[in-house]
């Protein structure tokens, strides 16, 4: 991507970081299910 | 328990021994020919390469690596997580071993190693991230040390001595954590003065989260990677609850270990996002750095999960193997291989043989400190005369 001006890099860079974050805190969230479910199976 | 006479009734000659034996008189000499012929002598380190294998493996890889210590015994005494209390001991001595090399490693990097004390004694730069990085080191060895005398202490019977240390347990373990905190990171942040130098992949103004994300990895694997060895080596001197949480132990850092590994792999995508790097991903720096994150970071949490999930020990076992080298490979990355990448090759560092067999040589002194310590130590078993729980 080519950027005229510093405020069009931070808009570009900072927009995905934030897409990126909602999708990492989704999924951090789905892995730790993942990642725990089989135990709480074993304890039931 | 120690006996003299077992020592004196065994041979010396084993295939152990004779390795060890081979590579320590080679690594002496190699000493001899450091200290007397400087750097220069046996290095290829140049003005260009001041950072070489022994800042590169020995200083950055054995302080990540040694992240045992601090990972466990907050784990256990902070929090709360008793049944990985056997873990603590061996932890605590691999992180005090490790830190003890690392500043052995440091001795023979440094040009003039007798002005080490100077920052704290004569001029301190209290405005360097090295002088914070070095601080904390030496006050962090200092409380591995303190943190491990209760085993010494119980071995040489000094019970108020270790009582004392006993009592001391969480204020060791707070300040082991802070301190780690600080210089695992700093570590990290050693890199931000040279954007020029590294490689905009490695290169991230997030570095020193980069770094302490993975001291958090290497501390759960190394202790996974070193228990698996000790049950080999030194299964007859573990007792019957070091047995039985060795299970826990190897489930409980593995599942921690895949959850961090998939935070770091997010972190280590955020900083290429954040910098709008991605260009980069498509030439052949790009193509080592995907290896670097899918093999060595994707692939481990992957295998740590699916081993946690279906109760697979051996996979986690081999994921905690895989990560350690992983976090070696990401050393190497930003300390060797993606630094001064804009150089052209006649200039660029590549080790000596001697500065290789300098580093086996203060590995194999580890592990020969560390096999002397628990075969004489109350490390991998409970004194009889302490029930009481220790560190």
């Amino acid at each position: 991507m080519d950027f005229s001006t510093l405020q069009d890099f931070y808009t570009y860079t900072k927009g995905i970081a934030y897409v990126l974050i909602v999708l990492t805190l989704i999924g951090m969230a789905g892995f730790w299910l993942y990642l725990t479910d089989q135990e709480n199976d074993d304890e039931e | 328990m120690f006996k003299l006479s077992d020592v004196i009734n065994r041979s010396l000659l084993t295939p152990f021994n004779i390795i060890a034996g081979i590579i320590l008189f080679i690594g002496l000499i190699i000493t001899a020919l450091r200290f007397t012929g400087g750097l220069a002598a046996v290095t290829n380190l140049s003005d260009y390469n001041p950072w070489g294998l022994w800042i590169g493996f020995d200083l950055l890889c054995g302080v990540a690596l040694a992240a045992g210590g601090y990972v466990t015994s907050a784990a256990v005494y902070i929090f709360g997580m008793k049944k990985y209390h056997s873990a603590v001991r061996p932890a605590i001595l691999t992180g005090f071993l490790g830190y003890a090399l690392v500043v052995l490693a440091l001795n023979y990097d440094v040009g003039r190693p007798w002005r080490l004390p100077y920052p704290f004694a004569v001029q301190a730069g209290t405005t360097s991230v090295l002088f914070e990085v070095g601080a904390c080191v030496l006050l962090y060895l200092v409380v591995l040390f303190i943190e491990f005398t209760p085993a010494a202490s119980e071995w040489l019977g000094l019970k108020r001595a270790r009582n004392l240390v006993v009592r001391l347990t969480m204020l060791l373990t707070i300040l082991g954590v802070i301190l780690s905190t600080l210089h695992q990171s700093s570590l990290g942040a050693l890199f931000l003065i040279a954007p020029s130098k590294l490689h905009p992949l490695w290169y991230s103004q997030y570095i020193p989260v980069f770094f302490f994300i993975s001291s958090i990895i290497a501390g759960l694997s190394m202790v996974i990677f070193e228990g698996t060895l000790t049950h080999r080596y030194f299964a007859e001197k573990m007792d019957e609850a070091h047995l039985r949480e060795k299970e826990d132990v190897v489930f409980g850092f593995g599942k921690a270990a895949s959850f961090v590994l998939a935070a770091y792999f997010a972190v280590k995508v955020f900083g290429i996002a954040m910098d709008d790097n991605w260009r980069y991903l498509s030439t052949s720096y790009g193509a080592w750095f995907l290896v670097e994150l899918l093999g060595f970071v994707a692939l481990p949490c992957l295998l740590y999960a699916a081993g946690v999930r279906e109760k697979n020990i051996r996979l986690i076992k081999w994921a905690a193997a895989w990560t350690v080298l992983g976090i070696v490979v990401n050393r190497f990355n930003v300390c060797l291989v993606a630094f001064n990448w804009h150089l052209p090759s006649s200039e660029r560092y590549f080790p000596s043989w001697m500065e290789i067999g300098l580093s086996i040589f203060i590995v194999t002194v580890g592990v020969v400190a560390f096999k002397f310590i628990v075969t004489t130590m109350p490390v991998l078993y409970e004194h009889p005369s302490y029930k009481t729980p220790h560190p």
